[in-house]
């Protein structure tokens, strides 16, 4: 499989990264490249092989159902680019 | 004087509490190499009132005797750790001027055993890259030179500060992560030896998160003693952390010994790969021969899936990364673009513009294995690949106790050298195995090639068993009498 630059580009688009034609150009082939050689897994034979999820055995710990934190909103905002009324502000979302 | 900067942590600890010099001569020792040294580019925030305050509380504790076991010792920090109050950026633009309210768990763990902060140590964006050269403050200078060369060298990646500040003198030791060999190969390319436990053992709450299921953080620095010291200061379970490991932190130190007899050392055939340089695999039969000498019985063993270790890596890592890095979009923290119109450009610019090359090319890597269609086929299919990796070790595990392998296929390279991401990539063939299958592993300077510069030797224990780890490491340490140092042109 190769991926085109109209791909390159809706995957930039998911990414949320902006990026100039020249930019997508440029990534086009080295993506394909790193892709290209990942492929070489499809020798593998993995039949009957479970997907590995916990690369260490363990159990998901469960802790009683309880605030245990909070009330530091001014810790939350202070490296905020911008903070109004004690929300993070952001550019218009509806006109 | 004796020049304190050449200590070791156990030598400065046990100088420390006999009275021979006080923590404030250490910490001023090191925060004037520090400042001294700024061409290395290898801290990107001094801090020398952190250190000297910690300093002074460790001499104001001598007098009541009661000292914590890192009391009087001033570490670097890589700049992926959470430090309160003080600049922490995964050397990212998008991270610029973010002051965490909180501290990681790690060094809180340090902290509270008494060491100081010299400052936050420069690493590759985001922890990608094996040489230090994906920083947005710009490459780390390795301390070591080619003979007779001032050509600038990487001192490998991504803990290329780290490692470079522990080879130079201007940290006793250093903490770095490690998630597809970010510890190991610098270790080795600066001459210094570095740990990366079992995933788990140390807690990744305040670190920058690369790939969650493989980042793990680990001590740099001049001994296997050192980091045994140290590791065990750094790990700990932490309720914080959903995969922290529930279990004691083994007394380390206490237990090293280098005496092998009984034990069986395995030679991953799979691991004699071309193009690797006949020094280092001149340095590998060295290291064979050094842990026979301490009793160890050499045993061939196989690891069949080793040539497809760095393309499952190469899935799963940007996989995580690109879900990870989700949340760097302007709003919270750091870096955001203004001038322009909608919520959704405002992510994309700021995006554009606080990633480097690199964490853009894993960000669309990641993003394209796990979109719709593509998900199974790549990400489904690397995580398949990782369990029969695990398997191999597990099956090696029932033949030996430990292994030795090279760090890395190459020396250290010139800054500029390596332009193709691919090529770069390579530099973690050794290392990136034992990342996929959560396992300790650490390097310990061998010797030096033919240009002058060290070569590393790495060693992989079953899980939980740093202690092997670590005591074939002193093994190799005490045999290998590395005691080369570059010489100083900073």
């Amino acid at each position: 499989m190769s991926v085109s630059s109209e791909q390159v580009r809706h995957i930039a688009k998911l990414a949320r990264i902006a990026m100039s034609e020249e930019e997508l150009d440029r990534l086009v082939p080295e993506l394909n490249n790193i892709l290209g050689w990942v492929e070489q897994l499809g020798e593998v034979n993995t039949d009957g092989v479970e997907p590995l999820t916990a690369v260490i055995d363990q159990k998901l710990r469960l802790r009683d159902d309880v605030v245990n934190d909070g009330g530091v909103q001014d810790d939350v905002l202070a490296n905020a680019p911008e903070a109004q009324h004690g929300f993070f502000a952001v550019p218009k979302v509806i006109e | 004087m004796t020049d304190l900067t050449a200590k070791t942590i156990a030598e400065l600890r046990d100088g420390f509490r006999d009275g021979d010099f006080r923590a404030r001569e250490i910490a001023e020792s090191f925060n004037a190499a520090v400042a001294a040294a700024k061409l290395l580019n290898a801290y990107t925030v001094e801090t020398p009132e952190d250190a000297l305050a910690a300093a002074d509380a460790a001499d104001s504790a001598r007098v009541s005797g009661d000292l914590p076991s890192l009391a009087g010792i001033p570490l670097g920090i890589k700049d992926l750790f959470a430090t309160r109050g003080v600049d922490t950026t995964a050397g990212s633009k998008i991270l610029q001027g973010f002051k965490p309210r909180y501290e990681s768990t790690v060094t809180a763990n340090l902290r509270k055993a008494g060491a100081g902060m010299l400052g936050k140590l420069n690493m590759d964006e985001f922890a990608m890259g094996s040489s230090n050269e994906t920083s947005t403050y710009g490459p780390v200078i390795s301390p070591w030179r080619r003979k007779g060369s001032n050509v600038g060298l990487t001192p490998g990646g991504s803990s290329g500060g780290s490692a470079a500040a522990v080879a130079a003198h201007i940290a006793p030791a250093a903490t770095g992560t490690d998630t597809g060999g970010s510890i190991r190969q610098p270790a080795a390319f600066a001459g210094i030896s570095g740990i990366k436990p079992t995933y788990g053992r140390c807690s990744r709450w305040g670190i920058v998160a690369f790939a969650s299921s493989l980042d793990q953080a680990g001590p740099m620095a001049k001994t296997v003693r050192d980091c045994a010291i140290l590791l065990e200061a750094m790990a700990g379970f932490d309720p914080k952390d959903s995969t922290s490991l529930d279990l004691p932190v083994p007394q380390w130190e206490a237990n090293l010994s280098s005496d092998l007899r009984g034990k069986r050392v395995g030679i991953p055939k799979e691991y004699r790969i071309d193009g690797v340089p006949a020094d280092i695999n001149a340095l590998w039969d060295k290291g064979i021969e050094w842990l026979k000498d301490a009793g160890a019985t050499p045993v061939e063993i196989s690891l069949p899936h080793t040539k497809y270790a760095l393309p499952t890596y190469y899935i799963i890592a940007p996989a995580e990364a690109s879900s990870n890095l989700a949340r760097y979009d302007g709003v919270r923290y750091g870096l955001r673009e203004e001038g322009v119109k909608t919520l959704d450009d405002m992510y994309s610019a700021t995006r554009a513009e606080g990633f480097g090359d690199e964490v853009k090319r894993r960000i669309m890597i990641g993003t394209y294995v796990l979109s719709a269609g593509f998900y199974d086929a790549y990400f489904t299919k690397a995580q398949r690949v990782r369990a029969l990796i695990k398997q191999d070790f597990a099956k090696a595990f029932e033949q030996c106790d430990v292994i030795l392998t090279p760090t890395a296929p190459s020396a250290a390279f010139g800054i500029g050298e390596t332009t193709d991401p691919l090529a770069m990539y390579l530099n973690d063939v050794f290392a990136v195995p034992a990342s996929l299958a959560g396992l300790p592993a650490m390097s310990v300077p061998g010797g030096l090639d033919e240009q002058g510069l060290p070569l590393g030797l790495h060693l992989i224990g079953n899980e939980l068993d740093e202690q092997m780890v670590l005591n074939a490491g002193l093994a190799i340490e005490e045999r290998a009498g590395f005691t080369a140092r570059p010489e100083k042109w900073w």
